[in-house]
């Protein structure tokens, strides 16, 4: 092998290598776009929001053991109100300026859900003002 | 306001909600908890309408101020003793709130961003279709519950032949009804979920007896929570994820409770058939037992001589109203020196603490109020138990009758006690249907009459008296 030979060899080598580098650091950035927007979140929306459910049932669980049981009755009636923060998804229904058949169950949800929002704190109010310790 | 900023807001909501039920671990924080709760749904609200879409508030104003009307007018006017009933009704209105949500997001998809119509994406389909079936399920299966409780339905349980194999065919309908929504997105599957969910709601309710409203009336809680969630995931809302996810357990741990209290497992509560004319074995051969009768005075001279005294509620004081009238018999014979306990077994009445609701109306601080557990241990070193409207929780056959319905129910050591006073109408059974030994016991007193009454002429002998 003639020395000439060898050297061309060598640069066309040395420029494969420059090229993998260069995809290797392309490959590299793509990698971290993807890792940060994972991170952020945006991956699956559903398992973002199914995180969110699974932990709160866990804290649901613990919270709702140390509640004693002489306060059950208004634990049904708070649980009951806060249920009603459903409304938020009749509010979207009933926002829009013109009325369909969307807007009108969104209409009907906001009342329903009022009733329960109100009635549910009142009552809860109500029973918690009549407990009181011995004097 | 940013997306951002819309996420955190809902996020401090959701935190108020937890910080509502956290309250409630004590007397003492209770009220500031339901102030969290009230303040997460101002934040969620407000949030809510400050979001792009909504735009116009009239029809959002006019049903808030006549919902709120409608509900603060309940709330106020209601008695303490139909809180059962109240309960019922409201969950029934969460369960249709959630169904007409979810239509909403149906026929108007883009509004919630969950793609167009006829173009749904699939995941938002199931989604709703959960939500949907199960707020179905709690708006009729409320209704029922209400109208058990109420007396508008019978309180026995409704059998019917082959009810087992209709419940089972009209889950599997629902289930064929789910895919072909999430397959077609055809608004006749989205009316068969809701249709075939409203009946399933009947038929499973109908068939449960009066005594499992306890374990019905959590049930619907949990449903109305998870009804909720499923909404939530529609909307991709963390706040009503954590509701949900909040109020389906807590109304699961409270129907666990309740079925522990009576040692019935959850699905021969759902089963229904409890509490019948079937389930009153030994009825027949009361012929040679006597029972030993007493007056208000006699009741009163025994309570007026002892040291110390446990009152246990029950249901029956709730509906003879009788709970002013048993606090004051409490406070006379208190003035008198004598020691007097409240014992509270968690199936009480016929929903969750409701006797402790009753005797904090009638205002028995809640330390001289015990759960049966804190309690069971004392009857030995007790002088007289007072029963008042309470019946099946006394039955000492849940410990030794093995063939009694109610085997293994834990219920109070009255057989340690000494003389028990045993307020009734008259000898039936309770609502479980079977006969009390306790009556029949020598150191037993049965007083017949209204619990009202009874508690009133006692007062009565024990101020006129002057022993």
């Amino acid at each position: 092998m003639d020395p000439s030979t060898l050297a061309d060899n060598a640069a066309r080598l040395a420029n494969e290598a420059a090229t993998v580098a260069e995809n290797a650091a392309g490959l590299a950035q793509e990698a971290t776009q993807l890792a940060l927007t994972q991170t952020a979140g945006a991956g699956d929306p559903f398992v973002f929001l199914f995180t969110v459910f699974v932990l709160a049932c866990f804290i649901g669980y613990y919270v709702v053991w140390s509640v004693t049981p002489a306060l059950h009755s208004p634990l049904m009636a708070v649980t009951n109100a806060i249920s009603s923060v459903i409304i938020v998804g009749a509010l979207i229904a009933a926002g829009p300026d013109d009325w369909n058949i969307s807007k009108i169950f969104g209409f009907i949800a906001v009342i329903l859900a009022s009733v329960n929002i109100f009635g549910g704190f009142i009552v809860t109010q109500r029973m918690l003002a009549m407990y009181r310790a011995k004097k | 306001m940013s997306a951002s900023l819309t996420a955190f807001a809902y996020l401090v909501s959701g935190v108020c909600f937890i910080m509502a039920l956290k309250g409630l671990s004590s007397p003492k924080t209770a009220r500031m908890g339901n102030i969290y709760g009230i303040s997460g749904m101002v934040i969620a609200i407000l949030t809510t309408i400050a979001l792009p879409g909504v735009t116009s508030l009239s029809a959002i104003v006019i049903g808030i101020a006549i919902g709120g009307a409608i509900g603060a007018i309940i709330a106020l006017k209601i008695a303490m003793t139909a809180l059962p009933q109240l309960v019922a009704a409201f969950h029934s209105l969460v369960g249709l709130a959630a169904v007409l949500v979810a239509g909403a997001a149906f026929f108007s998809p883009e509004a919630y961003g969950i793609g167009s119509v006829g173009n749904i994406h699939m995941g938002s389909l199931i989604e709703m279709s959960i939500g949907t079936a199960i707020g179905a399920i709690t708006f009729t299966g409320s209704i029922i519950a209400f109208g058990k409780l109420q007396g508008l339905v019978t309180g026995k349980p409704l059998v019917f032949k082959g009810q087992h194999m209709v419940n089972l065919a009209l889950g599997v309908a629902l289930v064929v009804a789910v895919i072909w929504l999430a397959a077609t997105e055809s608004p006749s599957a989205f009316w068969a979920i809701v249709i075939l969910s409203l009946i399933i709601g009947v038929t499973l309710i109908l068939p449960i007896g009066g005594a499992d409203m306890p374990v019905v009336v959590s049930m619907l809680n949990s449903y109305s929570g998870w009804a909720a969630a499923g909404i939530g995931f529609t909307l991709s809302n963390p706040a009503l994820i954590i509701v949900g996810a909040l109020v389906g357990s807590s109304g699961a741990i409270l129907s666990y409770i309740m079925c522990r209290a009576m040692n019935r497992s959850f699905f021969s509560v759902i089963l229904g058939g409890f509490g019948g004319e079937a389930a009153a074995p030994g009825m027949e051969d009361l012929g040679d037992r006597t029972v030993r009768q007493g007056s208000a005075e006699d009741a009163a001279f025994i309570m007026e001589q002892a040291n110390s005294v446990i009152i246990i509620p029950g249901y029956g004081m709730a509906v003879a109203q009788a709970q002013h009238a048993l606090a004051e018999m409490v406070s006379v014979l208190e003035e008198k020196g004598v020691k007097v306990r409240y014992a509270i077994h968690p199936v009480a009445g016929r929903m969750p603490g409701h006797m402790n609701v009753l005797l904090a109306e009638a205002n028995v601080p809640y330390d001289d109020v015990l759960e049966l557990d804190e309690i069971n241990s004392d009857f030995s070193s007790t002088d007289v138990t007072f029963v008042i409207g309470a019946n099946d929780i006394t039955n000492p056959a849940a410990k030794t009758d093995k063939s009694s319905p109610i085997y293994g129910m834990p219920v109070f050591n009255l057989d340690e006690s000494g003389t028990v006073l045993f307020i009734k109408r008259s000898l039936a059974s309770g609502y479980a249907g079977i006969d009390n030994p306790l009556f029949y016991k020598d150191n037993t007193m049965m007083l017949f009459d209204d619990a009202k009454k009874m508690c009133e002429n006692i007062v009565k002998t024990l101020k006129g008296g002057g022993h």
